[in-house]
């Protein structure tokens, strides 16, 4: 099967440069934001709030906000990348290039995952200026990191191809992935929920990031490791559909 | 009918706003010709040319390009079709010879610095080579989309409106590329408002009016046949009207009255040009001086065009 690999390449490449164009605002809004959860949650009120299962408060967070930026970021970036083309026209390019579907999500998906790979780094770096952690799985971490910023990626490209102006861009990152990520248990182990919430939280898929993530830092969790892998790629796949349909019929892009 | 390097053949489009487009099109362009489409705005012209370059679904009929069909085999259509779009779109903070570079990736080619280089130079950009995009002039804005397209190489190039916003030095050096370019066997077909550069370019027409192809000619076939060819005569002494006499030759006279107008086929057996000087002469009408005019392709395409 042929593989256009120095179109890939082309696409990943121009949307790094773009990143790194703009890198002190790539990184210092979500590092700065970070740092102030740290400060508030992690210190001020943090410091005052009991152990959950034995991980202090400021530690026991620090999953959950890496999760949220990865999150947010990685729909941001995606949605971003390919809506641009769209908006400005250069998307002309692309679809008049020898490229499959899937050498395009590859290229800016991929970017864009690599995007957020690298903020959640350097928000686990930040992290540690504040609290005292340790990571029990790091392979599993890097595992959940990656899938995750994969997975929200390949969300956000489908936001950027859906999308016909900017207000659409933002409303999925703040109407949806925000209050999900804040309700997934970012903040509190859902355990601490009344019992009838615990149940309705399970609808939310982030639950599963977050509990998988933070069970590769502290092994503790709210939902089995598997499920919460499992969750993660039953949603990857998901966004692999719905961006095959979209390539196939065209829809939004060449109609 | 023979295939040409772009072979178009009962290509239809609808879009989803249940506009329709282009209606059940058949063109073949030879390799190695400067093929123009000339056509009122939203006659179908930029639809015809993304459905080629892939940027557009047909909803019904085939294309190929090189013998490769756009849809089943279109790594290998694209691969040999270069793109100059309308408008000027690129990522204006990139710099120039980045945005060329990508271009050459996304077809899939190898990196060659030399061609990249020969390409901004033919172009005179390789000065501007480290510019941002945003800080070019328009003309040199619309370059940086010419070697773009011409990054990976293309056999076929289609320009859209290359002259749209360009100054008419740069207008004339476009056309010598464009020349240049077909010297070196690459097929070009352009669409364009301007009349002129048609006329100045092409080797066939092609005239496209509310989504249908209704006439594909050699240009100077074209002229030949559509072009009326009017002979004036300025006469020596006003005429109150028009002598009986000169009646059959359909002639017509100035609001000034002194001069007369007579059209004629150029293509024809008899012109008509020697009986009517000889009625002229005989019924003593003289006259001082004389030329003729031939109609230009900006007339026979408001024939063509306003007639449907």
């Amino acid at each position: 099967m042929h593989f256009n690999i120095h179109a890939v390449k082309a696409i990943y490449f121009y949307e790094l440069s773009r990143f790194f164009r703009t890198i002190f605002q790539s990184l210092a809004s979500p590092v700065l934001s970070t740092s102030l959860y740290f400060i508030v949650f992690g210190s001020a009120i943090g410091s005052r709030m009991g152990e959950i299962d034995s991980v202090s408060y400021g530690a026991f967070i620090v999953p959950g906000l890496i999760m949220l930026s990865i999150l947010t970021e990685s729909v941001s970036n995606a949605s971003f990348g390919i809506y641009m083309p769209k908006w400005s026209g250069t998307i002309y390019e692309v679809l008049s290039a020898p490229i499959s579907a899937l050498e395009i999500v590859v290229g800016y998906v991929g970017a864009a995952a690599t995007k957020s790979v690298i903020l959640g780094t350097v928000i686990l770096c930040t992290a540690r200026v504040f609290v005292n952690f340790s990571v029990a799985h790091p392979l599993v971490m890097v595992a959940f990191l990656v899938l995750t910023s994969v997975t929200f990626s390949l969300f956000g490209f489908i936001i950027g191809l859906w999308a016909d102006g900017f207000e659409k861009l933002q409303v999925v990152p703040l109407m949806i992935i925000t209050p999900l990520t804040f309700l997934g248990g970012s903040f509190y182990s859902i355990n601490m929920l009344p019992p009838v919430w615990q149940k309705i939280t399970l609808f939310n898929p982030v639950v599963y990031l977050i509990s998988g993530f933070r069970w590769s830092f502290y092994g503790i969790s709210d939902v089995g490791v598997v499920a919460s892998l499992g969750m993660t790629l039953v949603f990857m796949s998901g966004c692999l559909a719905v961006i095959w349909w979209i390539f196939k019929t065209g829809y939004k892009i060449k109609n | 009918m023979e295939d040409g390097i772009i072979s178009v053949q009962n290509l239809s489009k609808v879009y989803a706003s249940g506009y329709q487009a282009l209606k059940n099109v058949n063109l073949n362009i030879r390799k190695g010709e400067i093929f123009a489409l000339l056509g009122p705005n939203g006659a179908g012209k930029t639809t015809l040319i993304s459905i080629i370059c892939g940027i557009v679904n047909p909803s019904s009929g085939t294309v190929k390009a090189d013998g490769h069909d756009i849809l089943s085999d279109y790594r290998a259509a694209r691969g040999k079709i270069g793109l100059v779009p309308q408008e000027l779109t690129t990522d204006i903070f990139e710099k120039v010879y980045d945005t060329v570079k990508f271009s050459r990736g996304l077809f899939g080619k190898t990196p060659n610095p030399a061609h990249l280089e020969k390409v901004l130079k033919d172009l005179t950009l390789w000065e501007k080579k480290d510019n941002k995009i945003m800080t070019l002039s328009g003309g040199m804005k619309r370059r940086v989309m010419i070697a773009k397209a011409l990054s990976h190489e293309p056999t076929i190039l289609f320009l859209d409106e290359p002259s749209a916003g360009v100054d008419v030095e740069l207008r004339r050096e476009m056309w010598d590329m464009v020349r240049a370019l077909r010297d070196n066997g690459v097929t070009i077909i352009l669409t364009t408002h301007y009349i002129e550069e048609a006329q100045e370019m092409a080797d066939r027409i092609g005239i496209i009016s509310k989504g249908e192809l209704i006439l594909v000619e050699n240009k100077n076939d074209l002229m030949k046949k559509l072009g009326k060819k009017t002979l004036s005569l300025v006469l020596q002494n006003p005429l109150e009207e028009v002598p009986a006499e000169l009646a059959p030759f359909k002639v017509e006279l100035s609001a000034d009255r002194t001069q007369l107008t007579y059209s004629f086929d150029s293509q024809g057996e008899q012109t008509g040009i020697a009986a009517l000087i000889k009625k002229m002469n005989d019924i003593g009408i003289g006259f001082k001086d004389l030329n003729t005019s031939e109609s230009s392709l900006e007339e026979i395409f408001v024939k063509l065009v306003g007639g449907r």
